[in-house]
C-alpha cells in the first residue's frame, strides 16, 4: 500500500498544447480518488501519467515519498485496468491472472502462483472459468479477470480507466459495488477515471473535478454537491443539474425571472458591490408551496410559474420552465453548456416536486424555493461567492473518517469470516515464507 | 428470399468451378505430360496414350542422368528461399512493429521506399547487378541470390506485416509493461503470439516469391554452386540431342509444387483470423 502524491503535474503534447496543467493531488494510503470531468479533460492522461505509460513534462510524481518520474511503469508496482480490458487473447483466464506473478521471475513458485491465482479467482467468483479462453466470456466475466490480474500481485495502487463503461447497465451497478467493497476490504490506494456521476459519487473519497486539463475542485462527493467551488464544479456534480439563474441585486433582493427572491442577508452581504450575479438553484430546492410544512415555509419564497411539462418517475417528479435571459446572460450559459459537453438549449428551470404535486404542465402554479440553500455565482469568474470553505472541509474531513472506520471494519469483518483474499494475511499465514512476504508487502 | 439467396448460391457454385478449372488445368496438363514417355509427347491427347504411361521421367531427374542437376538445384532452391524468407520476416517483423506502435520521423519515408521498391522492374537492374556481383565475388554464390530476394520480400513483408500489428490492441501491450514486463517481454509475450498468424502468412508470401524466381537465378549464377530449380529447368536436355526434355521438365516442375502445397496445408491452422478476438470488447 503507498500514498501518491502528484506535484504541478504538467503534460504537454508535440503541440505545445498542456493535456494536464499543473495539477497537484495528495492522495493518502487507502484512499479511492475519483478524476471525473468532461471529455478531453485530461482525467485519463492523468492517471496513465501516473502509471508510467505518459511522460510527465513537468512537475513530479511520488509514491510514498519517492520520485517515479523516470521509472517505467513495470518498476512503479502499480496495477491497472483498462477500459478495454487488456486481456491477453491467447492465455487462459488462468494464465491471464497468473501473468503479472509469471513475469517477476523467481518471485513465486508454481505453487504459490497456483495458491494466489485461485483466490484472487475465488474473489472474483472466476473459479469456474479459469480455463476458459477470454474470447469465450461475457463482458462482466472479462471485465473480472482484468480486476483479477490486478489484484493477484499486491499492488501499491490500483488505477482504473473507465472499467465499467463498457457494461450494461445493470451489470454496471453491481460491478460498482462489486469494485467499491474490494478496495474497502483490501485498503488499497486506488484511482479511479470515469465520466459517470453515479460512480463518481458513490465510490470515491475524495473527487478531482477537471476541466481542460485543470483542477478545478477536489473534495468529498458531498462537499462536492454542497459547497461546490465554482459554476463549473457546480453544473458538473448533480444530475439533473444545477439551474443557473441570472439576477440582479436590487434593495436587499434578487430580481429573476422568477420574481424576487427573499435571500438571507449573510448570503446578501458576500456579494456585496456586484450588480449582477448567477443564482444556482439544486432542482430539490424547489417544492410544491402546498405541500411544504408550515415551519418550513418562512425560510423561502414562494412564486408562480408555468410549467412547460412534468415528468413523473413515482418517488418524485420533473417539472420544466422556460425561461428567456438576456443575450449575454445567454451565451454565457450557453459557454457554460459547451464546457459541459452538453448541447446548448433553450434555457431551462429544472424543479424537482414531490410525488404526490398535483401540478401540471400549462397551468399556472405556486412553487416555493428554499432560498437558504442558494449559490450566488459571480458571472464573470465563475466563483461561488457564498461558498462555506468550512464547511466544505469538514464534510470531507467527515468523509475521510468514515473511510478509515469502513476500512476496518472490513478489514475485521475479513479476519471473522477468515475470507481468502490474497491481502487478508490471515489466509496465508500457515504458508510459511510464502505468507511472512506477503504480510511483510502488504 | 430463399429462393434468391439459393441462386446466389449456385452461382457462386458455377463461378468457383470455373476459375478453378481455369487456374487448375494448366497444372493437370503439366501433370499429364509428365507421364508421358518422350515418344508418346506428341499423341496430341491429354492424357498419356493407354498402356503407355511412364514414370521414367521421374527416375530420370531423381535417380538418373539428371539427377545432379535437378537435386542440387532443388537444395539450392529450398536453401536460399528459406535463408531469404527467414531473414526477412524477422527484419520486417521488426521494422513494421516500429512502424504500427512509433512515431518517428521518416515513418513515411521508409514506407513509400518499401512500396517503390518492390515496383520496380527487377529486369532493369539484373544487368548492373550481375556486373557488381561479379567484382565483388558475390556471383553464383547463395548470398549473391539472397539479397537480391531480400529486396523482393521485404517490402511486401513490411507491407503486410504493419497492416497485422496495427490491428492488435496497443492496450495489451501497456498492460504487460503495467504488470511489470520490460518492453521486450511486453513484446514477446504479449505481440508475438497475437501476431503469429500474420507472421505466418507473410513468410508464406515470402517464400513464394523466392521460390518462384526466375531472372535473379537464371542471371546470377552460372554453375551448380546456386542455381535455383526454376533457372535449372531451363539446362535440362533430352536423353540425345534428338529427344526434347519436356517430360523431365514437367516432372520437375510437379516436384516443385509440392513444397508450396505442403507449406500452404501445414500453416493453414495458424493463418486463421480471429485469433485476437476476446483481447477487447466486442
Amino acid at each position: 500500500m503507498a500514498s501518491i502524491t502528484l506535484n504541478n503535474l504538467v503534460k504537454k503534447y508535440g503541440d505545445g498544447f498542456p493535456a494536464v496543467n499543473d495539477i497537484s493531488i495528495d492522495i493518502a494510503d487507502g484512499e479511492f480518488i475519483i478524476l471525473v470531468g468532461p471529455s478531453g479533460c485530461g482525467k485519463s492522461t492523468l492517471l496513465r501519467m501516473i502509471v508510467g505509460l505518459e511522460d510527465i513534462t513537468d512537475g513530479e510524481l511520488l509514491i510514498d515519498g519517492e520520485r517515479v518520474n523516470d521509472k517505467a511503469p513495470r518498476d512503479r508496482n502499480l496495477a491497472m485496468v483498462f477500459q478495454n480490458y487488456a486481456l491477453y487473447p491467447h492465455l487462459t483466464v488462468y494464465e491471464n491472472i497468473a501473468f503479472p506473478l509469471r513475469l517477476a521471475k523467481g518471485k513465486h513458485s508454481e505453487e504459490q502462483v497456483n495458491k494466489l491465482v485461485t483466490e484472487a479467482a475465488a474473489t472474483l467468483e472466476l473459479t469456474d472459468h479459469l480455463q476458459r479462453k477470454p474470447a469465450n466470456l461475457s463482458g462482466g466475466q472479462r471485465q473480472r479477470v482484468a480486476m483479477g490480474r490486478a489484484i493477484v500481485r499486491q499492488a501499491d495502487a490500483f488505477l482504473f480507466d473507465e472499467p465499467l463503461s463498457n457494461l450494461d447497465a445493470k451489470l454496471r451497478g453491481q460491478m460498482r459495488s462489486e469494485i467499491s467493497q474490494m478496495q474497502r476490504r483490501l485498503g488499497v490506494t486506488s484511482v479511479y477515471v470515469t465520466h459517470d456521476q453515479t460512480e463518481a459519487m458513490t465510490l470515491g473519497d475524495r473527487v478531482a473535478v477537471l476541466k481542460m486539463g485543470e483542477l478545478q475542485q477536489i473534495a468529498s462527493p458531498r462537499e462536492l454537491y454542497e459547497q461546490p467551488r465554482n459554476l463549473f464544479v457546480a453544473g458538473f456534480i448533480g444530475s439533473p443539474s444545477m439551474n443557473f439563474i441570472p439576477a440582479t441585486i436590487e434593495n436587499g433582493k434578487l430580481q429573476t425571472v422568477l420574481g424576487d427572491l427573499d435571500v438571507p442577508a449573510e448570503k446578501l452581504a458576500k456579494v456585496e458591490g456586484k450588480k449582477v450575479v448567477l443564482v444556482g438553484v439544486r432542482p430539490e430546492f424547489f417544492e410544491d408551496a402546498k405541500l411544504v410544512e408550515e415551519s418550513k415555509l418562512p425560510h423561502g419564497s414562494i412564486f408562480t410559474a408555468t410549467l412547460t411539462h412534468t415528468e413523473w418517475l413515482g418517488n418524485e417528479q420533473y417539472g420544466y420552465i422556460n425561461f428567456n435571459p438576456d443575450p449575454e446572460m445567454r451565451e454565457l450559459l450557453n459557454n457554460l453548456a459547451r464546457e459541459m459537453d452538453a448541447d446548448e438549449l433553450r434555457p431551462q428551470i429544472v424543479v424537482t416536486l414531490d410525488a404526490a404535486s398535483r401540478i401540471r404542465g400549462g397551468r399556472e402554479a405556486e412553487i416555493w424555493l428554499d432560498t437558504r440553500k442558494l449559490h450566488l455565482f459571480d458571472p464573470e469568474s465563475g466563483e461561488n461567492l457564498t461558498r462555506d470553505a468550512e464547511a466544505g472541509a469538514a464534510l470531507t474531513a467527515e468523509a475521510g473518517q468514515e473511510r478509515a472506520e469502513e476500512i476496518a471494519t472490513a478489514k475485521e469483518a475479513d479476519r471473522v469470516n477468515g475470507h481468502g483474499t490474497p491481502d487478508s494475511g490471515s489466509g496465508t499465514t500457515d504458508n510459511g515464507q510464502g505468507g511472512g512476504k506477503h504480510a511483510a508487502a502488504s | 428470399m430463399k429462393n434468391s439467396s439459393r441462386r446466389e448460391k449456385i452461382w457462386w457454385a458455377v463461378i468457383s468451378v470455373l476459375v478453378l478449372l481455369y487456374a487448375l488445368f494448366p497444372v493437370a496438363s503439366i501433370l499429364a505430360t509428365s507421364f508421358k514417355s518422350p515418344s508418346d509427347l506428341t499423341n496430341g491427347s491429354f492424357l498419356p496414350s493407354s498402356g503407355a504411361a511412364t514414370i521414367s521421367n521421374y527416375e530420370q531427374i531423381l535417380v538418373g542422368d539428371a539427377q545432379e542437376l535437378f537435386l542440387t538445384s532443388l537444395r539450392n532452391s529450398i536453401g536460399i528461399s528459406l535463408i531469404a524468407t527467414a531473414i526477412a520476416v524477422v527484419l520486417a517483423t521488426l521494422c513494421a512493429y516500429a512502424i504500427a506502435r512509433l512515431d518517428f520521423p521518416g515513418k513515411r519515408l521508409v514506407l513509400t521506399t518499401a512500396l517503390a521498391v518492390s515496383i520496380f522492374p527487377v529486369i532493369s537492374i539484373v544487368t548492373p547487378l550481375f556486373n557488381l556481383w561479379r567484382n565483388i565475388g558475390l556471383y553464383d554464390t547463395w548470398l549473391g541470390l539472397i539479397i537480391p530476394y531480400l529486396s523482393l520480400t521485404l517490402p511486401i513483408s513490411i507491407w503486410t506485416l504493419a497492416a497485422f500489428f496495427r490491428q492488435i490492441p496497443w492496450e495489451l501491450e501497456q498492460a504487460a509493461q503495467v504488470d511489470g514486463a520490460t518492453t521486450w517481454q511486453a513484446f514477446r509475450k504479449a505481440i508475438v503470439p497475437l501476431a503469429a498468424p500474420g507472421v505466418f502468412t507473410t513468410a508464406i508470401i515470402a517464400f513464394f516469391i523466392a521460390w518462384n524466381d526466375f531472372v535473379y537465378g537464371i542471371s546470377l549464377t552460372s554453375t551448380e554452386a546456386a542455381r535455383p530449380v526454376p533457372a535449372a529447368l531451363a539446362f535440362f536436355t533430352g536423353a540425345s540431342q534428338f529427344e526434347s526434355p519436356t517430360g523431365a521438365i514437367s516432372a520437375a516442375a510437379i516436384i516443385v509444387t509440392i513444397p508450396i502445397v505442403l507449406l500452404v496445408l501445414l500453416f493453414q491452422r495458424q493463418i486463421v483470423s480471429g485469433l485476437t478476438s476476446g483481447a477487447v470488447k466486442g
